[in-house]
């Protein structure tokens, strides 16, 4: 997690800030030297980088040399227009990578919301001895690095490897999981003799393109993604959990709740700052997925595992048209701002159409 | 956990059939988390066609460290060596940077700080991902491609770090540091000789969080160098996966080389379990 922050009581903040007007001089020197290389460093290369970028995605550099030099044009929105409105190779890779990207994120969001949670409350059971060890089984994934993460299921899903042979000794047929590009929606429905119509569609694929599914592929991806996320969310969770009043919920065993009624109408609501921040990480995480597929299919079979971020990547490095591929990192920055405000307003809606009871600072002392 | 308020609770209950379910579950389960390791360490000890054959089983039939040879005849010891020169020095500047820019946010009153504080938060609010060609274009510009200094500056500040920092120093008191400004102590030497001693938790925090993010990262590598001179454990084990040896075979190579590269930050969980664990439980204030 990198954008974590340590929990502490901040008393300091109550405090009065000691502010005399000798002190004051030396401490705004300070304070800008002491804050100098982290803005130094940030400005030169996030801030600059961005602007850079920016001038990039509307240009038509094409790698050589500086991108500012003078045979490097203004091309106007002829980048985005290229992915956005422009049938074409580019349009449909485009396309193709929102496609894989937002199965992607429909299936590993909720899933690992779900797993992350129900880990938590099987973990936080109170009578449990030797939770710090199921704790560190189910955290561990989460903190090895993506690289290793990814060799390792490429083996367990090789056509020879450890899941087939597993699917093979339970009576089943081996997959081909990075053989077998058909989206697994268009798989079913194949079996009902329904096949690829062809027809209008959207940014460069048809509508059945749209809804066919994820490539097993894919599939091995979002896999993946709920074994390295879900032990991180199970903390938070954790947290949370250990931080709603017990006599809350005893209060509703003696009012004759059964156990999933206590959880259903005291904890699930009372979690939903919680929920609302891991679905909210959840997004943000797998709009980005890169090193996976960068280490583990390159994008393929038959683009199927394409997302934008490697997109954006192999259009720059490998194709050379740097100005698509920046446009395609502002486009991806912008579906991640949208996605994250829209959660934000509808989760919000639910939440004051429902009124959630919601803890009370100090509440769990006061009562205890 | 340890701050159940009422231990005695604990006792009250007795062990029912429900419990009994909970553990096997809760066991399943973890086998089911632990199982990928357990079967990469295994395997990376096996013969190509070993692994082929029988990729379920634990234990190799012919127990081979072949694997491990190979790699560490070839290029694993530069990989290995350009991954510690980067965790070092990356680990090093995150600690010293994000800790004084903490420092300054939370305790010193300057103009314009809370511009700064504003900055950081937008900062990061950046998705790293879409940054992968903005920091090579400026990267390149500088000269710096293909270098350990593009390899390593970018990295040596995080906006994360700076804020774990100064939730630190506002959660403890300023009165020692007070004592020793009326001592006459200036703020550097405060720094130095009160503050940072003194914030050996948050420091320890901060030491795990960036030696972590900086031994796996791969993005980064990826964008600033070419040379194969300069391949990180990530970006020389990604190759691996991918290139020309990737042809269905090789397996127990491209296992060895996720478990060495796992081994050093799994070292650091073991041994800083309870802190990591609390820190990510606290990444989330509601």
């Amino acid at each position: 997690m990198t954008t974590s922050v340590l929990k502490r009581p901040s008393a300091a903040e109550a405090r009065p800030r000691r502010r005399g007007p000798g002190v004051r001089g030396r401490d705004g020197i300070a304070g800008w030297l002491f804050t100098a290389p982290v803005l130094i460093i940030l400005g030169l290369f996030l801030v600059l980088p961005i602007l850079m970028a920016a001038w990039v995605s509307v240009s038509s550099w094409n790698g050589l040399g500086s991108p500012f030099q003078d045979t490097v044009k203004f091309v106007g929105g002829d980048n985005y227009a290229a992915l956005l409105a422009k049938p074409g190779l580019a349009q449909t890779d485009f396309g193709t990578s929102l496609r894989n990207n937002g199965w992607y994120v429909l299936l590993v969001v909720p899933i690992q919301t779900a797993v992350s949670l129900f880990l938590a409350i099987l973990v936080n059971q109170r009578v449990l001895a030797a939770r710090s060890a199921f704790r560190t089984a189910f955290y561990f994934p989460s903190v090895t690095s993506s690289v290793a993460i990814t060799v390792i299921f490429l083996f367990l899903f090789s056509a020879s490897g450890t899941v087939n042979a597993i699917v093979q000794w339970l009576g089943g047929s081996g997959v081909g999981w990075f053989a077998d590009t058909r989206g697994v929606v268009q798989q079913a429905l194949g079996a009902f003799g329904v096949h690829a119509p062809s027809g209008s569609g959207f940014l460069g694929l048809t509508w059945f393109d749209w809804i066919s599914g994820p490539s097993p592929a894919m599939l091995v991806f979002v896999v993946m993604a709920i074994f390295t996320t879900s032990g991180t969310f199970m903390l938070i969770y954790l947290a949370a959990l250990q931080q709603i009043a017990r006599d809350i919920e005893e209060a509703t065993i003696m009012d004759g709740a059964n156990a999933w009624q206590r959880f259903r109408y005291v904890t699930l609501p009372m979690l939903r700052p919680t929920t609302f921040t891991v679905m909210t990480l959840g997004l943000i995480g797998t709009w980005q997925i890169f090193d996976q597929i960068y280490v583990g299919s390159k994008g393929g079979p038959a683009k199927t595992t394409l997302t934008p971020a490697f997109l954006s990547y192999s259009q720059s490095f490998i194709n050379n048209a740097w100005g698509r591929g920046a446009a395609i990192a502002f486009i991806l920055f912008a579906i991640i701002v949208v996605f994250t405000l829209v959660q934000r307003v509808l989760l919000a809606e639910r939440g004051s159409a429902r009124k959630a009871p919601r803890r009370r600072p100090g509440g769990r002392r006061a009562h205890g | 956990m340890a701050d159940d308020p009422r231990p005695a609770a604990r006792r009250r209950r007795p062990l029912r059939g429900g419990t009994i379910g909970t553990y096997a579950l809760l066991t399943a389960l973890a086998l089911v988390y632990v199982f990928p390791f357990v079967v990469s360490l295994a395997n990376s000890f096996k013969t190509d066609e070993d692994a082929a054959n029988h990729p379920v089983s634990l234990v190799p039939q012919t127990f081979t460290t072949a694997a491990y040879q190979q790699l560490f005849q070839t290029d694993l010891p530069l990989w290995l060596g350009n991954t510690v020169v980067v965790t070092v020095l990356v680990t090093g500047g995150r600690v010293l940077f994000d800790s004084m820019a903490g420092y300054a946010l939370s305790r010193l009153a300057f103009r314009g700080r809370n511009a700064v504080y504003a900055g950081l938060v937008a900062v990061m609010a950046v998705p790293g991902v879409v940054l992968l060609i903005p920091k090579f274009l400026v990267i390149k510009e500088f000269g710096m491609y293909d270098t350990y200094a593009g390899m390593i500056i970018p990295m040596l500040a995080d906006a994360a770090g700076v804020f774990i920092m100064r939730n630190f120093f506002e959660s403890v008191s300023p009165s020692i540091e007070e004592a020793a400004k009326i001592d006459g102590a200036g703020v550097f030497r405060r720094f130095w000789s009160v503050v940072l001693p003194m914030s050996r938790s948050a420091i320890i925090t901060l030491f795990i969080l960036s030696f972590q993010a900086s031994w796996n990262e791969l993005p980064q590598m990826i964008i600033s160098t070419q040379s194969p001179s300069l391949f990180t454990l990530t970006k020389g084990t990604a190759q691996l996966a991918s290139g020309a040896l990737s042809a269905g075979s090789q397996f127990p190579v491209k296992l060895a080389a996720a478990t060495l590269m796992t081994i050093p930050v799994a070292v650091l969980f073991f041994v800083f379990q309870r802190r990591i664990m609390n820190t990510t439980a606290g990444a989330t204030k509601e």
